[in-house]
């Protein structure tokens, strides 16, 4: 954690927001797609899988940036518990975003699924045919991405929270479009 | 940021009746997509659930419909003529390795043979750039109705009490009598071998130069097609088709001729119930052979699902809507499967516990 800096830097910034829009598309996607036998289902299913694999490579570019560069330090008024509350959801968000794309790409795996990309561009099985295993992974991806949305719900609720109600700086320090890094507030 | 007119804030109260407002409307957006709202909508659930009749048992660790079936491998020999029609590399002369699966139009998979009406193959080609063509044919020459939802519909009748359900619907969905008439006068044979195995679905081709050509194809038996009464076929064992293969392929490999029927405008690729006039251009492609039979419950075809969109390039869907209602229901059918595998009979020894 570097301290003192008040805000995410240019580059986390557009990951964050732009990771949003692709997160928020590939759950909605993804539940819309399992209930529905309409021709949107092949639609769905073919941006589904290559949208995940860009939120994996995302994720990762997004976990190197953060490592590399750090976050502003949360208010210190901010209690306790809600500290917490945001260093735990904070290491949930990262697995989730990594995980999920490496389940289902594990799960298509084992179901011996070709996982293919776009037209003619498919990826490695990362896992032999298994019946067990396929039923694991489908049951994790499948409750995760109830968990995974409720947590961006929570996420959406903690940032509006600190924005409307604690007006404390820790949202701005991810929506602010100005791409000045750290400049004082009386600008 | 002083602004010269900066907007009331809102109260600590109203804060936070505008975060519930935003979170409740996120969720239950979520649930709307999810089809928790939309009761009437026909989701892979229902329509596999369908196949199981009301009250009765579904066939644990089994395929929810094409329950029965017998394994083989073989090899796809290209003659290099689809070239013209789709740049996919199963096309390009060469021989390239199949995977399949005989089967019957059920959903029990002990069912007798001579009770089951459509004979399947389910087929996977594989070539060597990693690419594969799943396909599921079967041997009717048009498919009952021409919606997925209309299929649900047939599911429901034929397996309502009601004995005017299935009058009722024939009158709603007059092109089942195209099926009924195959179904009823159409020959019975006593071998997979002898059955012609169409997709019945269109797909677009397209080839070397962009050009898409809307297709079906069929598998042409090279095997003489002897017709058996059905009252014959019924004094015979219950697994007589799978004896029957597994000894014809011990005595030397089988073969059927893959031909590609190309569509003329104005010819319905939306609906597998109308078949297309008999003077369209078909193209033969090749031939499939098969060389060995292994029983499914170790065989090579038991986990693999014969999903009809697992295409290569050069080869997509139309705007048939089968093949994505299909491709749904069978990642259902094989989620449930997976999950139930302990009820499977895998091996003699390794039954149910």
């Amino acid at each position: 954690m570097i301290g003192g800096r008040q805000r995410f830097n240019p580059l986390q910034r557009l990951l964050h927001w732009l990771m949003a829009i692709c997160i928020l598309a590939m759950l909605f996607i993804g539940v819309g797609m399992v209930s529905t036998i309409m021709p949107k289902y092949l639609t769905l299913v073919s941006i589904h899988k290559p949208l995940g694999i860009a939120i994996l490579v995302l994720a990762l570019v997004r976990l190197a940036v953060r490592v590399r560069y750090g976050a502003p330090s949360l208010p210190v008024d901010l209690p306790e518990p809600m500290k917490l509350a945001a260093y735990l959801s904070h290491y949930a968000l990262y697995a989730l975003m990594i995980g999920m794309p490496l389940i289902g790409w594990a799960m298509l795996s084992a179901a011996e699924y070709p996982v293919v990309l776009f037209a003619g561009v498919h990826l490695p099985q990362i896992l032999p045919q298994s019946d067990s295993l396929h039923t694991l992974l489908w049951d994790a991806h499948f409750y995760l991405a109830f968990a995974f949305f409720a947590l961006v719900l929570l996420h959406i609720a903690a940032a509006l929270f600190h924005a409307l109600v604690r007006r404390d700086g820790v949202f701005e320090a991810m929506a602010s479009v100005s791409i000045h890094e750290d400049v004082a507030p009386a600008e | 940021m002083p602004q010269p007119h900066r907007p009331p804030t809102l109260s600590v109260f109203g804060s936070l009746v505008l975060i519930a407002i935003v979170i409740g409307g996120g969720a239950a957006a979520f649930g709307y997509t999810a089809g928790w709202f939309s009761p009437q909508r026909l989701t892979p659930n229902k329509l596999v659930d369908a196949f199981t009749p009301p009250g009765g048992q579904p066939p644990l660790g089994h395929r929810r419909n094409h329950a029965k079936g017998i394994c083989f491998t073989g090899i796809f020999e290209a003659n290099g003529a689809g070239s013209a029609l789709s740049h996919a590399a199963v096309f390009a002369r060469g021989q390239y390795p199949a995977l399949g699966r005989f089967n019957l139009g059920t959903a029990d998979p002990n069912a007798p043979d001579a009770t089951v009406r459509v004979r399947g193959m389910g087929l996977r080609i594989s070539t060597p750039d990693g690419q594969e063509w799943r396909a599921a044919m079967i041997n009717a020459p048009v498919f009952p109705v021409s919606t997925p939802q209309a299929f649900y519909e047939l599911l429901l009748a034929s397996a309502s009490k009601d004995p005017n359900a299935m009058k009722a619907f024939a009158g709603a969905h007059p092109e089942i009598a195209a099926f009924g008439a195959w179904a009823t006068k159409g020959p019975w044979t006593g071998s997979y071998a002898e059955e012609r195995f169409n997709s019945l679905d269109s797909f677009i081709f397209t080839d070397n130069s962009g050009v898409e050509h809307a297709v079906r194809w069929s598998l042409l038996p090279a095997a003489q097609v002897v017709p058996v009464s059905p009252d014959d076929l019924a004094k015979r064992g219950p697994d007589f088709l799978e004896q029957e293969i597994a000894e014809r392929v011990r005595g030397g490999p089988i073969h059927w001729t893959m031909v590609v029927t190309v569509a003329n405008p104005g010819d319905p690729t939306a609906d597998p119930s109308r078949a297309w006039p008999e003077d369209r251009r078909a193209v033969n492609v090749g031939t499939l052979t098969v060389q060995q039979i292994q029983p499914e419950r170790d065989g090579p075809c038991r986990d693999i699902n014969f999903d009809p969109t697992v295409l290569p390039s050069g080869i997509r869907t139309s705007d048939d809507p089968f093949p994505p209602a299909r491709s749904s229901a069978y990642a259902k059918s094989y989620d449930l499967r997976t999950a139930e595998a302990k009820y499977y009979p895998r091996t003699a020894t390794d039954a149910k516990p």
